[in-house]
């Protein structure tokens, strides 16, 4: 199984409710997915030459009491970085004028086991294990304002229930995937990409799509042309819902195996594996409400 | 006619179903309206009992599954497997109805005024389902018996490895599945989409429906087609 949720918010007004908005939605997919629980939330962009870094500690022995402020001096010390670092427990996000590689790279270096979630301007990502309802309590999912994003619940299949394991997954800056289904061609989808440079950081089907994509966005295509690419090299079953720093955008495999219903009024479009979890937002009963057909692109702009 | 009320925002759909099951059958003519199902699964399953049940928003996977003798109308769409399983009764879908609609029916009617998903009358063992709109991809697969309308039109291998199921289509079939055909409507076709679309509420020509059904060549082995896979 596994639960899918995306929200997007048309009025900007509405950007400082994102996270409240969804919360309900997120713990409405719990029995779809009980053992982990994640999002990314695409914020107003930052300036073309700073980035967001969002860490995780919680695979490090220090868990929840890891060293933020301890990383900060070293960042200036090694680095000369000016990095400020909004920590919460065991995550954290680091905001920089940086080229982001270089600091990505000491940091993989000096802390192996810090887990580095995602890139970009936009997009802040988290992830746990643990019930829907911790992990958006652990990390204040219910605060989080932003345009849009892109949550998950997982009942894990095809890897292990770790939190690196868990979705939304990412690849290069602000995008990211979270899938519900199984791809019965993750490693031959891995064959092909590794020879391009593309390094693996764990053993889920998920993160093949994942990469995938991204690495059809790098070489130039438009999401649309990606997308097609991916409806003919990934096999199997699939609901994937990937954001942008500025789209959202839901495909389903040509069997529609795995569930999708989406609800749209003039303030939002939802997203959700069910109904279940759209049921409590604002004005749901004018919503138009569908199921999105297989092998159909859906994109909305944010 | 009794009319009773629940209302799932209040009380919890097992209430709802346990009334139904425990209750209804001793209450004679009774009509049970569901308010806010809020896609909750399994509403009104397993009926046993000549019991009306309207169902007002969305209703979740398994609506009105195994029902017998029980109506249920459902102003809302229908999440997966509604009415999967029917013996008999009738259940009734005022906006659509997602994948595996009447899988498995075996007796009843079955009528989605909207599309209906994928899957449509999968392994159909008897009745019928009336669909107003379009039905998805893999719709009838190995339907058994029973009849199948639609009004609108079919996805990709429709009727595939069909057994004696019937279908009726207005629009277009995007493609049949094996051993699946389109043949000629008797007078006798014409009759039965035309008290189908009465029962159901549809008004439409039935000398613009085609029949599809099975051309029987999968019955038997064929020990002289090229086996090559």
């Amino acid at each position: 199984m596994c639960g899918i949720v995306g929200l997007l918010v048309k009025k900007p007004a509405l950007r400082s409710r994102l996270g409240e908005l969804m919360v309900p939605m997120l713990i409405g997919m719990t029995e779809r997915g009980p053992d982990s629980a994640g999002l990314a939330v695409f914020t107003e962009p930052l300036a073309e030459n700073a980035r967001k870094i969002s860490l995780y500690s919680g695979m490090c022995e220090e868990g929840a009491d890891f060293n933020w402020l301890g990383l900060g001096h070293e960042l200036k010390e090694h680095l000369g970085i000016d990095a400020t670092l909004a920590s919460q427990g065991n995550h954290a996000i680091l905001t920089a004028a940086i080229a982001p590689e270089p600091v990505k790279r000491w940091i993989k270096e000096r802390y192996p086991k810090l887990h580095i979630l995602s890139t970009g301007r936009a997009i802040d990502l988290y992830k746990d294990i643990g019930t829907p309802a911790e992990v958006a309590a652990r990390y204040a999912f219910s605060g989080l304002a932003g345009s849009h994003l892109v949550g998950h619940t997982r009942m894990a299949t095809e890897s292990a229930v770790t939190p690196d394991r868990a979705h939304p997954f990412t690849a290069g800056e602000d995008f990211c995937l979270v899938h519900n289904g199984s791809l019965s061609n993750p490693y031959g989808v891995r064959r092909m990409l590794e020879p391009h440079g593309i390094r693996f950081e764990t053993d889920n089907d998920t993160e093949a799509a994942c990469r995938f994509l991204e690495w059809r966005l790098r070489e130039g295509d438009d999401l649309e042309t990606a997308l097609q690419k991916g409806f003919e090299a990934l096999d199997g079953f699939y609901t994937f819902l990937m954001g942008t720093a500025d789209k959202l955008a839901l495909i389903r495999d040509p069997f529609a195996c795995k569930p999708a219903v989406v609800a749209e009024t003039d303030d939002y479009v939802a997203i959700a594996s069910e109904f279940r979890s759209l049921a409590h937002l604002p004005d749901i009963k004018h919503a138009t409400v569908f199921e999105p057909a297989p092998e159909e692109m859906y994109v909305w702009n944010a | 006619m009794e009319r009773m009320s629940f209302d799932l925002a209040q009380v919890p759909l097992r209430e709802v179903n346990t009334f139904l099951h425990k209750d209804a059958p001793s209450r004679g003519a009774l009509q049970v309206v569901v308010t806010n199902p809020d896609g909750a699964h399994n509403i009104a399953v397993g009926l046993d009992c000549p019991v009306e049940v309207e169902v007002h928003g969305h209703a979740g996977y398994y609506a009105g599954g195994m029902n017998k003798t029980g109506t249920v109308t459902i102003f809302g769409s229908a999440g997966t497997g509604v009415a999967e399983n029917m013996m008999s009764g009738r259940v009734h879908v005022k906006g659509f109805a997602s994948n595996g609609a009447g899988a498995s029916m075996h007796g009843g009617l079955l009528v989605i005024d909207g599309d209906a998903g994928l899957r449509c009358g999968i392994s159909l063992k008897g009745g019928d389902i009336v669909v107003g709109g379009s039905v998805g991809s893999f719709s009838a697969f190995m339907a058994q018996a029973g009849r199948m309308v639609i009004c609108g039109d079919a996805g990709d291998a429709l009727g595939d490895s069909l057994y004696e199921a019937v279908l009726y289509v207005k629009g277009n079939i995007k493609s049949l599945g094996a051993d699946a055909q389109i043949e000629p409507m008797s007078e006798a076709d014409y009759a039965t989409v035309s008290e189908l679309l009465a029962a159901s509420g549809m008004q439409h020509d039935p000398h613009d429906f085609k029949r599809v059904a099975s051309a029987r060549s999968l019955y038997h082995w064929n020990a002289d087609a090229d086996q090559e896979y």
